[in-house]
């Protein structure tokens, strides 16, 4: 089985939408968001949710007045400011390493698990797909990444499908690092602007960094002359095989409004710079 | 006061917003900090031109065992207690796997034969930079790096506290975020008016909901898509603090590293709507 994961390193280049356009070609496959902290794939493949479950990750503790003394133990060991001074526990500062249930002297602080967000399976009229929505502020996101990873990866196995298609995730951290794991591909996708040049290379060097053999989709083409030079030029001294370009186009919010994916709204115009891009991708898995 | 630019997504505008507000407010000779939150990727440099000195490498508390007086197998009360699987035993002998250590202390807390002393990890770095009455902080993090929260506090921890102070926040709604909107005073959210657009300002609107912070709605790329974000503004009563039109000659001028105030004609004057629209909800004025 085969696992590509679609990445930038930065936000609003486009990710989401050449995912669900690639999505409408090939060979089966099975759909994974993981860009769980802004997971917009939905928007455009409108899954029909089959089962939904809690993510629950690590404990969160918390005191009980009536047993608290206010000695002021857990406030001063927590390095992470989560004991308010009225010693109530602040999930948005808590990380649950439980330094506060075990300096207590009295039992007050007991743990228990967190539930961070919710995990679904569901169906699209392009095949399966695993996704999550992470809760308002909670933390842990790379490890609903890589339950989401896992999920696809078993639905693949369920239905002897060859492929997994994912969503990454924006930036060079946690939950990126968490959508690479194990992936066969990264595609990344690159506008041509001083700044996602210079994303583009700092997320380069962490495929580099994982050993992942990486691809280029331009979007936004046509912006910038100069700066898509660079993305070119940066893509031959790396190595890095280029799939395709997709020009900077209003057609993509239409589609977006729509609810369809560029290959559907427009399959002759942007349509054939996905195919085109297909193909490269297919020879280059093959 | 502290004001800090975020955004449920990325590429909202939220960089494009902070900068040029930005350099709106030193050109009024009001002097300003900026602090650069996105230490994944931090961009806002360029737009204002300015270069990064001053920097210092950035790090984090680790465990650092000496095997003499671990008590090893016998033992096994670090790595029992660790919640992150920093610690493991291994052949009678404990290791500590940094990278996942969140620096909570509790092995050295709980060792019973003193063997845990505290060493460091280094996680980034952070630097310092000045241009035109605006002191500029940013992080940069180190490839590889999973954790950003403990940089963003370090570049955070660096600026000072007078005066005003703008904060250009991750992308997103979950850990890095909540860490930059902490002691921050009021925020914008920047928006676009499309379905993804809607879907990830609603999180960002619970999230700043949800931590108590008071905040506006910028509108960036206004005219590319529908108008259903200005219907949900309206529904939930949140303020349209200003509009910054959708223009290919913005798109050009931020691909080429330029500030659409100077890129686009008539762009400066939205940016004293924004202005003057902060004054009006927070009451304050940023001078």
């Amino acid at each position: 089985m085969k696992q590509l994961v679609v990445i930038s390193g930065k936000g609003g280049t486009g990710k989401t939408s050449v995912t669900a356009a690639l999505a409408g070609l090939g060979p089966a496959k099975v759909l994974a968001d993981c860009d769980v902290d802004a997971a917009d794939l939905h928007l455009v493949l409108q899954p029909e949710i089959k089962e939904r479950w809690p993510f629950v990750s690590g404990e969160q503790p918390s005191i009980d007045p009536n047993l608290c003394t206010e000695c002021g133990l857990c406030r001063t060991h927590c390095r992470f400011g989560a004991v308010s001074e009225d010693f109530r526990i602040l999930p948005e500062h808590c990380e649950g390493c439980g330094v506060c249930d075990y300096v207590c002297p009295v039992g007050a602080v007991s743990m228990r698990p967190r539930v961070c967000g919710e995990q679904y399976r569901s169906e699209t009229r392009h095949g399966p797909m695993a996704h999550a929505a992470l809760g308002v502020g909670e933390e842990n996101s790379g490890k609903l990444v890589t339950s989401v990873r896992r999920e696809a990866k078993s639905l693949a196995e369920d239905r002897g499908f060859e492929l997994v298609l994912v969503d990454g995730s924006p930036g060079v951290g946690c939950p990126v690092i968490a959508s690479l794991t194990d992936a066969d591909l990264a595609i990344l996708v690159a506008e041509p602007t001083v700044s996602a040049v210079h994303d583009l290379k700092r997320v380069h060097d962490l495929t580099k960094h994982f050993r992942m053999p990486a691809a280029l989709v331009v979007n936004k083409s046509g912006l910038n002359h100069d700066m898509e030079s660079e993305l070119l030029r940066y893509c031959e001294l790396e190595g890095i095989p280029v799939l395709g370009s997709l020009p900077y186009d209003p057609i993509f919010t239409k589609a977006q409004i729509a609810g369809q994916s560029i290959l559907e709204f427009d399959p002759n115009g942007l349509g054939e710079n996905v195919r085109t891009i297909w193909s490269r991708l297919e020879t280059l898995l093959a | 006061m502290k004001i800090a630019i975020a955004s449920g997504k990325g590429g909202t505008g939220k960089t494009t917003v902070a900068v040029n507000l930005a350099a709106h407010l030193s050109r009024r000779g009001i002097p300003l900090n900026f602090i650069d939150c996105d230490v994944e990727e931090p961009n806002a440099r360029f737009f204002l031109g300015i270069d990064i000195g001053d920097t210092r490498v950035e790090q984090v508390p680790v465990p650092v065992i000496d095997e003499d007086s671990c008590l090893g197998e016998s033992c096994r009360k670090c790595v029992e207690l660790c919640r992150f699987k920093a610690l493991i035993c291994m052949a009678g002998t404990v290791m500590a796997f940094t990278e996942l250590c969140h620096g909570c202390g509790l092995c050295e807390l709980a060792c019973p034969a003193d063997a845990i002393k505290e060493g460091t990890r280094d996680i980034g770095e952070s630097g310092i930079g000045r241009k035109d009455g605006i002191t500029f902080f940013q992080g940069l993090l180190r490839i590889g790096e999973a954790m950003s929260p403990p940089l963003i506090k370090a570049v955070k921890a660096r600026a000072e506290n007078s005066g005003l102070t703008l904060l250009d926040c991750p992308p997103g709604a979950s850990c890095p975020v909540v860490c930059s909107l902490q002691d921050v005073d009021y925020a914008l959210l920047v928006a676009e008016p499309t379905p993804f657009g809607l879907h990830d300002l609603n999180i960002a609107v619970q999230l700043l909901r949800e931590l108590h912070l008071p905040f506006g709605v910028v509108l960036n790329r206004a005219g590319m898509g529908d108008e259903r974000v200005e219907r949900y503004l309206e529904k939930e009563a949140i303020p349209l603090l200003a509009a910054i039109p959708h223009e290919r000659a913005a798109a050009e001028a931020y691909s080429t590293g330029a500030l659409l105030i100077d890129g686009v004609p008539g762009f400066a004057d939205r940016f004293s709507d924004l202005v003057a629209a902060i004054e009006h909800q927070t009451g304050r004025t940023l001078g």
